[in-house]
């Protein structure tokens, strides 16, 4: 796992049945692009995260393909619709293998 | 808002758009909706004839910039915070301390430290600044090892210091003991140094609001400080500004953690008294 | 400055070729364009990328995309070194087919986003990033 990896999810805790909401979601992660050098010359290897995904009881709100271009500690604002209490689940996938969840409970007034 | 002479030419010039940004704007900033920060103030009683009004960075950069400091979620600077919150609470060195052990509820102990610092302190008879008191603390009461000047969870503990006192005017003190020091880097504000001949001064008192290149001259506050330089996606203190400031006018630098840099930074706070204490900072 | 005749033509047949096409991308953004669309006809309209005119730092831009009715949509940086971005692709509980992130430019140059709709069809939106070099240390 890489170090320092943290991910951040801001998320209302009650919602109407039927509500769209919006979710923010930040993780701290170099995202070394694969471009730079390091002090020798040698290129410094790709590490990102490649991939996000967010569910809502198990069904797709969203699922982002990440490229080299997403900048350090990605971030991404979206919305989603609650149909029902139940829980936000958010993955991000690491080029080294490492999974990092979160999840979020949502109750319904 | 204030013109020069040569600011009004520049103003003139970026009128035609493509660059419509030129001076300081006259935006307001809340964070999380609540934390209202003083981002303009009539200038300390020790710069008159220098300055009127005394203005935070933030004035300096763009909107979408602006709008990242606007909520604790989108500045990258509270990751850094985030780390230091698990340092406060984690026992390091041969006492079995952690900063909690003494200190507790880091927002409440901590609040309207960063405010008052660099602050003489009178049983060490020295001036120091924050990082100079964590490590008083880390090798004396911990038993731990000192940070180096500027090494990651020195600059981390910073900002979560700074961060529990957003909002609060800054009042550093400059009289008393702390004085010598004052003058001194009062002194150094205004001597040109390096191949340019530059002094701070020569941009951010008599330039700010002015370009140089492609950017924009603030007055160089640093009630902002630590900052999350979008340019380098890490965390800045006044210190280690202070360095690229005095390398961009091609001079050999004084040293983060330096004497000169602590004098420095206690002249250069005492300018921003009465901005409100609003690290971390988003700029570019 | 002094335009020699040559100069003076290949500047006209530049500006011919941006007023024939305003939207130019590189190769490597054309192959993106073409493996993401399958060659398929791309619209105008219908995508909406917001991005500033001005970024104050290259590192770190905001943009959003949003496309009424998107199944995916493709944000592209056409003069990055490898100009993928990002594909968001909106699940069955997505609010709005829409999405905010913080991306690296490597200079001025044109972000595109194109949607791929409900229906199979494409729409596309371009915007001109201008990124400025900071005046100290930048």
């Amino acid at each position: 796992m890489a170090e320092g990896v943290k991910p951040r999810v801001k998320a209302p805790k009650k919602a109407a049945a039927g509500e769209t909401v919006t979710l923010k979601t930040l993780i701290s992660h170099k995202m070394e692009s694969g471009q730079r050098k390091n002090k020798d010359g040698s290129i410094i290897p790709r590490s990102i995260i490649n991939r996000f995904t967010c569910e809502f009881n198990g069904k797709s709100v969203i699922d982002v393909t990440l490229e080299p271009a997403i900048s350090t500690n990605p971030y991404f604002e979206f919305e989603a619709i609650v149909p029902e209490a139940g829980e936000f689940k958010f993955t991000w996938y690491d080029d080294d293998g490492s999974v990092y969840e979160d999840a979020k409970p949502v109750e319904v007034a | 808002m204030k013109f020069k002479p040569m600011s009004a030419i520049a103003v003139l010039a970026l009128s035609v758009p493509t660059l419509g940004m030129a001076d300081a704007d006259d935006d307001s900033l809340v964070i999380n909706g609540e934390i209202e920060i003083v981002t303009k103030a009539p200038a300390p009683a020790h710069l008159e004839g220098a300055l009127d009004e005394i203005m935070s960075g933030w004035h300096f950069r763009d909107d979408a910039t602006q709008a990242m400091e606007m909520d604790d979620f989108d500045n990258p600077g509270m990751l850094f915070v985030e780390n230091a919150m698990g340092v406060w609470e984690t026992v390091d060195g041969s006492e079995g301390k952690s900063c909690a052990s003494c200190h507790g509820d880091v927002a409440e102990s901590m609040k309207g430290v960063k405010a008052v610092y660099p602050k003489w302190n009178e049983a060490a008879g020295e001036v120091r600044n924050l990082q100079m008191q964590f490590n008083d603390c880390r090798t004396n009461r911990m038993g731990a090892e000192a940070w180096g000047y500027d090494a990651g969870p020195a600059k981390d503990m910073e900002a979560l210091i700074a961060s529990v006192s957003r909002g609060m005017p800054v009042n550093v003190a400059i009289d008393g003991p702390a004085k010598a020091m004052w003058e001194k880097g009062k002194e150094m504000f205004y001597t040109r140094t390096g191949q340019l001949d530059l002094s701070c001064a020569s941009c951010h008192e008599q330039n700010y609001g002015n370009m140089i290149r492609a950017d924009h001259l603030s007055q160089g506050q640093i009630n902002a400080f630590p900052v999350y330089r979008l340019k380098d996606t890490k965390l800045t203190t006044p210190q280690g500004r202070f360095k690229g400031c005095v390398r961009d006018t091609r001079a050999e630098t004084y040293k983060p953690g330096s004497e000169d840099f602590l004098a420095l930074e206690l002249y250069v706070a005492s300018r921003g008294n009465g901005l409100s204490v609003e690290g971390p900072s988003v700029r570019n | 400055m002094e335009f020699s005749r040559r100069d003076t033509l290949a500047l006209g047949l530049g500006a011919a070729a941006l007023t024939v096409l305003p939207f130019q991308v590189n190769a490597a953004a054309e192959d993106a364009i073409a493996a993401f669309t399958g060659g398929a006809d791309v619209a105008e309209g219908g995508v909406n990328l917001t991005a500033p005119e001005i970024a104050e730092n290259g590192n770190t831009v905001p943009v959003s995309v949003e496309a009424a009715g998107a199944s995916e949509i493709l944000l592209l940086a056409t003069g990055n070194p490898t100009p993928g971005v990002a594909t968001f692709k909106f699940g069955e509980l997505a609010g709005s087919q829409s999405a905010s992130t913080r991306i690296r430019l490597a200079g001025t140059q044109d972000v595109v986003a194109i949607a791929k709709m409900a229906d199979g069809s494409f729409a596309k939106a371009a915007s001109t990033v201008k990124v400025t070099i900071g005046g100290c240390g930048g």
